[in-house]
């Protein structure tokens, strides 16, 4: 007792395909009792009819052509569910995505049309009735970085009450607002609303901190993850730490300042900042004399509270968690190889915008006075350049990287606060201020400060008698121009972070073109990934302002919440399942398994196959691994899919 | 006269492929409508033995597509269905197929163009030896 339901989504399916010749040819398909075409099928008059046909026509199957099982798949099975049928007698067809969208022509794209309804039919004739299992929730969130989307996550849930453990790769938390000085579009001090955050993270009562760590091997699926963090030694004992500074001071060894994005200069022992939590120094022993030469211990000598540890090891834990939020943030384009006019690094007084940002910060390396890196002198003429590695198909970056026309309003803006007879030059291609008063913060750069915005790019830029000059065009005067500045700021793209592509591997989730993680749907899905459990939040996810990153841990957050509020989780039914009955015992299928979810089994008079179906994911492997052919996927058993290829040749 | 002049069966991964052509979809980019997709939670369920049946019932062309290796949902599945299908491909002429009726490829969730292309192409491509 088949019903199939033929969408027309408006005119998006019933533009390219007959939804009425679709109906006509399933009416007479093998076993189909009702057949009907609906305008909406997932509005709620659309459910209506469904359930009301299941319940005049006693439909035992369904069959819903329309759009992706991967959108609305969830809907229709509690739709159906909801007039009493078991919600895996469904089959959705996909005549949307897959066929009226991609093609022009009526008559093929409802030929096609009919022979996906066709091989939807055949599938649902096999299926059988299915029960979700359930498998317990470990009540504990894991939140893997922690710049301000991290923090906001790890404070939301934990406020929730449930325990959280925020791992975060460097030695404090943080992130890159933490380097920022005011904030658009109202300047805010970046620091005075981030650093009460930090410290409430530290503070609270349900949030395990770990910094100098990272997220080394993941196990397990939604609601019982088994993850490995390793800790990387510190040559620093954390709880007898006091962060008094005196080890830093006393260093003899030199290293690179990447808190200030290089504008100063470090030591191998070292607090990035003065607010860092922890307020813990930690030790890079790549640059540390006692590590390269074997000769040095200053900083054990003079620590007064003996918490110098030269032999520290690295340290794994493994722990229990049921969901996952991944806010590990961005990177900022590497611009020195593709913008080769630019000088590619050797003129000390080309900067990247947040190596400014540091220089603009009273807690960065200058104190707050601009000075520029070559002489240390404060330039007058600054020319901002937007879009190097971001709208510029030629070096393969198309994207827009979404925050720099506002961080460069906000940079000229502060740059006139600093110094009043400087004269900031902004080079765009188009002002993008789209979001809440950003337009009017932007406008204001030129206004009330002076900018002098020129729409063009820039050709090249040299030195000449202790000046840069910088060589573009002028697009809409149709003029060549040339600058003489002190100092050039780059607006470069953003990256995904370091290392995002083998986390997003270790936790099996997706990631785009550009290497940022993927979301499970543009639209509906924009925290989830295709991987249940597993949340993002922030700049992770693509480049984004920190009003955006912060909203998308909340939503995140949210989610935690409420999947860690069940003690129990509905897993898929859709699992591999042994006739044991004819099983010969080689167990190929158990060493198939990606899972361990095939164990031996005493019956039968021997030993056989047995699946724990609280493990099995439904990948299928096994399925194909078996000689006798007598382990099969529930929902995509053999039968059901020669079916479907029989039934589309037809 | 059917008015599809070839049919290629596809068997498509759920979480890569499958998602990438309702990318290309959602994106509108155009295809031939050759092309019947059959969802499959992996590569790793694809049994070479289906895409044999699928030439008996006369398919013109048969793709598998699933996630970039590395990538696979369940980490490993695409690993056996690479193997599983090389060996395929190579068998295919002893059975009288020509192999370029058949291809493997990999495409993942966010590779719409990608997708539309390896339908253009292998569309073209069956046409060429049928
Ligand atoms: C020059 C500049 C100026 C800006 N100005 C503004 C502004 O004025 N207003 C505004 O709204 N936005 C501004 N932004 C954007 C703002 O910086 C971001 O929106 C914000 O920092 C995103 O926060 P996040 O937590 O997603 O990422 P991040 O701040 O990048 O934090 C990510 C954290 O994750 C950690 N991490 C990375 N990988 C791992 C890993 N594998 N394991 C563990 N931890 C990891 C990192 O160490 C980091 O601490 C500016 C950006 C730039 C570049
Ligand atoms: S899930 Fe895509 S190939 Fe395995």
């Amino acid at each position: 007792m088949i019903g199939v339901f033929v969408c027309q989504c408006g005119t998006n399916i019933a533009a390219t395909v007959s939804t009425d010749r679709v109906v006509q040819a399933a009416k007479s398909m093998l076993g189909v009792v009702h057949a009907e075409s609906i305008q909406y099928t997932c509005s709620d008059p659309g459910q209506r009819a469904i359930i009301d046909a299941i319940q005049q026509k006693g439909l035992t199957r369904v069959v819903m052509a329309g759009c992706s099982p991967r959108m609305h798949e969830i809907t229709f099975r509690r739709a159906i569910g909801r007039a009493g049928m078991n919600p895996f007698m469904l089959e959705m067809v996909n005549i949307r995505e897959q066929c009226s969208w991609i093609h022009s022509g009526i008559d093929e794209t409802t030929e096609k049309a009919i022979d996906l309804v066709r091989k939807g039919v055949a599938r649902v004739r096999r299926q059988k009735p299915l029960q979700p299992g359930s498998s317990p929730v470990a009540r504990r969130a894991l939140v893997i970085g922690a710049g301000v989307a991290g923090i906001q996550a790890a404070l939301d849930i934990a406020d929730a009450g449930i325990p959280v453990t925020l791992v975060e790769k460097s030695p404090t938390i943080g992130g890159n607002m933490a380097r920022l000085d005011k904030t658009f579009p109202t300047l805010d001090c970046s620091s005075c609303i981030l650093t009460p955050r930090m410290v409430e993270v530290k503070q609270h009562e349900n949030i395990k901190l770990m910094v100098n760590s990272e997220v080394e091997k993941v196990r397990g699926y939604i609601g019982n993850f088994e993850i490995d963090i390793r800790k990387k030694a510190s040559c620093v004992i954390e709880e007898k730490c006091t962060g008094c500074l005196i080890c830093q001071e006393k260093c003899p060894s030199k290293a690179p300042d990447d808190f200030n994005a290089c504008a100063g200069e470090s030591k191998a022992i070292s607090i990035p900042f003065p607010q860092a939590v922890p307020l813990v120094a930690s030790l890079r022993k790549e640059y540390c004399r006692l590590f390269i030469s074997g000769k040095c211990s200053v900083c054990q000598k003079v620590c007064p509270a003996d918490a110098i540890d030269y032999g520290q090891e690295d340290t794994v834990v493994t722990e229990k968690f049921g969901a996952v939020v991944v806010a590990t943030g961005f990177g900022l384009y590497d611009w020195k190889q593709s913008y080769p006019t630019y000088g590619m690094g050797m003129y000390p007084d080309v900067i990247n915008a947040l190596k400014y940002e540091r220089l603009l910060s009273a807690s960065g390396p200058t104190g707050g006075h601009i000075e520029r890196p070559s002489d240390g002198k404060e330039p007058r003429d600054i020319v901002f350049i937007s879009c190097i590695g971001s709208r510029d198909e030629s070096v393969g970056r198309p994207q827009c990287c979404s925050i720099g026309c506002m961080y460069m309003a906000k940079q000229a803006i502060l740059t006139k606060e600093h110094i009043p007879d400087s004269q900031s030059y902004i080079f765009y291609i188009d002002v993008r201020a789209a979001g809440k008063g950003y337009d009017e913060f932007a406008r204001r750069a030129q206004t009330d400060f002076g900018a002098i915005y020129i729409r063009g790019r820039v050709g090249k830029i040299y030195p000449r008698g202790g000046k840069l000059v910088v060589m573009g065009t002028d697009t809409l005067a149709g003029d060549q121009v040339e600058i003489e500045a002190d100092l050039v700021v780059l607006a470069t793209g953003l990256t995904p972070a370091e290392g995002a592509g083998g986390l997003a591997r270790r936790l099996n989730i997706s990631t785009d073109g550009q290497g940022f993680m993927a979301e499970g749907h543009p639209k509906l899905k924009p925290v989830e990934t295709n991987t249940g459990g597993v949340f993002l939040a922030g700049a992770c996810q693509g480049p984004k302002d920190i009003p955006a990153s912060v909203a998308q841990a909340g939503a995140a957050a949210a989610k935690v919440i409420g999947l860690l509020s069940r003690e129990e989780i509905e897993t898929s039914p859709m699992v591999a399942e042994v006739n044991q009955l004819k099983c010969t015992g080689c167990f190929k299928c158990r060493d198939v398994c990606p899972y361990g979810a095939i164990e031996n089994q005493d019956a039968m008079g021997g030993q056989v196959a047995h699946v724990i179906a609280s493990l099995c994911q439904g990948c299928g492997l096994c399925n194909v691994a078996c000689p006798p052919g007598v382990i099969s996927l529930k929902g995509y058993t053999d039968n059901q899919l020669i079916a479907e290829v029989v039934e589309v040749l037809r | 006269m059917p008015k599809t002049e070839v049919k290629i069966i596809g068997f498509l991964c759920n979480w890569c492929s499958y998602a990438g052509a309702d990318m290309a979809g959602t994106a509108r980019m155009k295809q031939p409508a050759s092309l019947r997709a059959v969802r499959l939670p992996c590569t790793g369920r694809v049994n070479p033995l289906l895409v044999l049946k699928a030439f008996r019932e006369g398919a013109d062309g048969v793709l598998v597509s699933g996630c970039h290796p590395g990538d696979c949902h369940y980490n490993e599945g695409n690993y056996y269905a690479r193997r599983r299908l090389e060996v395929l491909e190579r068998m295919l002429p002893a059975l009288g197929i020509d192999p370029a009726r058949f291809r493997y490829t990999w495409v993942s969730a966010s590779e719409g163009a990608k997708w539309a292309d390896v339908v253009n192409e292998f569309t073209q491509q069956v046409k060429q030896v049928i």
